[in-house]
């Protein structure tokens, strides 16, 4: 591992994806990008007794799957790396539980995706672990009863709020797999006072253009040398003032960008206002369409750059802005 | 890296976000708010149809409005029609039963007296401190100014 730049490191053992999987809700099934996750799960419940518990069973479900579709054994598994959103990381630590795997729990709102998978990939480069496992997840119920109201509660959404999406990513770090991680930047917490929690893309997009910025600057590279830019969830507002702010520095990224958010629903279909959120938006449309669309070899460079917003209900109450942040990982595909 | 400043930036937003579609919210809110106010008349009418006077018609019309809420809202259908209806369906009584109910439910997983007991007035709280408190104000003034 060394640093280029100010910030930026660049893995020096071409750590790898040796595999993935993904699994969704109905109505991430039911969207634009519904063939290209692994399972779906039209109960919410999956069976259990609580959200929670569900949320919890999906993480398990895509560690296993991404474990069986490479005949890998759970005991191969040096590390996991988990994250969601709940307090104290519930779903993470009680699909872990079962495993015995040393585990360390990652939070980083909706940008954990990255977060898991820049850490996966320092810990196999440097020689800590062989295989370590990136695992993330959202659950819109669980999500909406911890931050906002209860489900069945009769109110409206703003149109800049974002859909919380039901999902689950999974990705395992080691060696010899094609697609490479090669270059890393881990985020700073950026803050330009947004404070509507309806309106996270706003609050996120400030962090997303500064991580891309200090990257493209560290690594002398300009958004057209990647076949991809991948934000986490920024949704239509945020990818808009995203462009905004890399434009005053002179950088067009909207050709050559798209937003996790934005692809996982059908916005004029399916009710999801400014678009898809949670850490789980990321992490299965990046264990299915970006991975997939890479072993495919339509996509060879990708920036992955999944968003958080890091508030919680309380210091929203308290009047507190939402700080952001954003990771980037690249994969190339050899 | 060349930033805005807060101010500039919450302008930017502002500019950048869309706001809700007030004028369509409040033609439904009034044609769904309307709709349920005139269900309400014509039960009155039945009930009194069927001999209660009309203080406890009025009494029959609130407790059918409140059930009528309460099963819409256990069969998930509540929140469907309130995301078009706004208002319409927040400020009658079936509202109030719907902000009651649908904790109650939620919150059942964390059993029935630290979850269900004392979540369910996460939502109406606010509107029973404060409507109780004012109604104590309103009392004092009544008593002391005769109004």
């Amino acid at each position: 591992m060394k640093r280029i730049g100010h910030y930026t490191l660049e893995t020096e053992n071409s750590p790898s994806i040796i595999s993935y999987a993904s699994i969704v809700g109905k109505k991430e099934f039911e969207g634009p990008l519904g063939n290209f996750f692994d399972e779906y799960t039209s109960d919410s419940y999956m069976g259990k007794d609580s959200w929670e518990k569900a949320e919890s069973e999906m993480q398990t479900q895509a560690l296993r799957l991404a474990l069986d579709k490479k005949e890998l054994k759970l005991n191969e598994l040096e590390l996991i790396l988990a994250g969601d959103l709940l307090n104290q990381c519930i779903s993470s630590t009680f699909s872990a539980r079962s495993s015995s795997i040393p585990f360390l729990g990652q939070y980083g709102a909706c940008s954990t995706m990255s977060q898991t998978l820049l850490m996966a990939a320092i810990m196999v480069d440097c020689g800590a672990v062989h295989k370590a496992a990136a695992v993330t997840s959202s659950h819109f119920c669980t999500a909406e009863r911890q931050f906002r109201l209860p489900l069945e509660y009769g109110g409206q959404r703003t149109p800049t709020a974002q859909w919380t999406a039901t999902g689950s990513g999974c990705v395992i770090v080691g060696s010899g797999g094609n697609i490479k991680i090669k270059r890393l930047c881990i985020g700073k917490i950026v803050d330009l006072g947004i404070n509507d929690v309806a309106n996270m893309g706003a609050a996120m997009a400030p962090a997303a253009a500064d991580t891309l910025f200090e990257f493209f600057k560290d690594t002398n590279t300009v958004p057209s040398d990647y076949d991809c830019i991948f934000t986490g969830d920024l949704g239509l507002i945020g990818s808009d003032l995203l462009y905004d702010l890399m434009l005053k520095n002179s950088i067009n990224l909207k050709p050559f960008h798209k937003d996790c958010g934005l692809m996982i629903y059908d916005l004029k279909k399916q009710d999801a206002h400014a678009g898809g959120s949670g850490c789980g938006c990321s992490a299965s449309v990046l264990c299915s369409f970006i991975l997939n669309e890479m072993e495919k070899g339509n996509l060879n460079k990708v920036l992955f750059c999944a968003t958080g917003a890091l508030m919680s209900p309380t210091s929203s109450q308290q009047g507190e802005s939402i700080p952001g942040i954003c990771h980037l990982v690249e994969l190339v595909r050899l | 890296m060349k930033t805005y400043t807060k101010e500039e930036y919450s302008k930017i937003v502002k500019k950048n976000s869309p706001n809700s579609p007030i004028l369509k919210n409040c033609f439904l809110s009034f044609i769904f708010g309307g709709s349920i106010c005139s269900f309400g008349q014509l039960l009155l009418h039945i009930y009194m149809n069927f001999g209660l006077n009309i203080g406890d018609g009025r009494t029959a019309v609130s407790v059918s409005l409140i059930f009528l809420s309460a099963v819409l809202t256990a069969l998930g259908l509540y929140d469907k029609i309130a995301k078009h209806a706004g208002a319409g369906t927040l400020v009658p009584i079936t509202g109030f039963a719907n902000a009651m109910v649908a904790p109650a439910m939620e919150f059942k997983s964390e059993g029935l007296i630290t979850g269900l007991g004392v979540k369910l007035f996460v939502v109406s709280g606010p509107v029973l401190v404060f409507g109780i408190s004012s109604s104590v104000i309103y009392g004092i003034i009544l008593f002391f100014f005769g109004l």
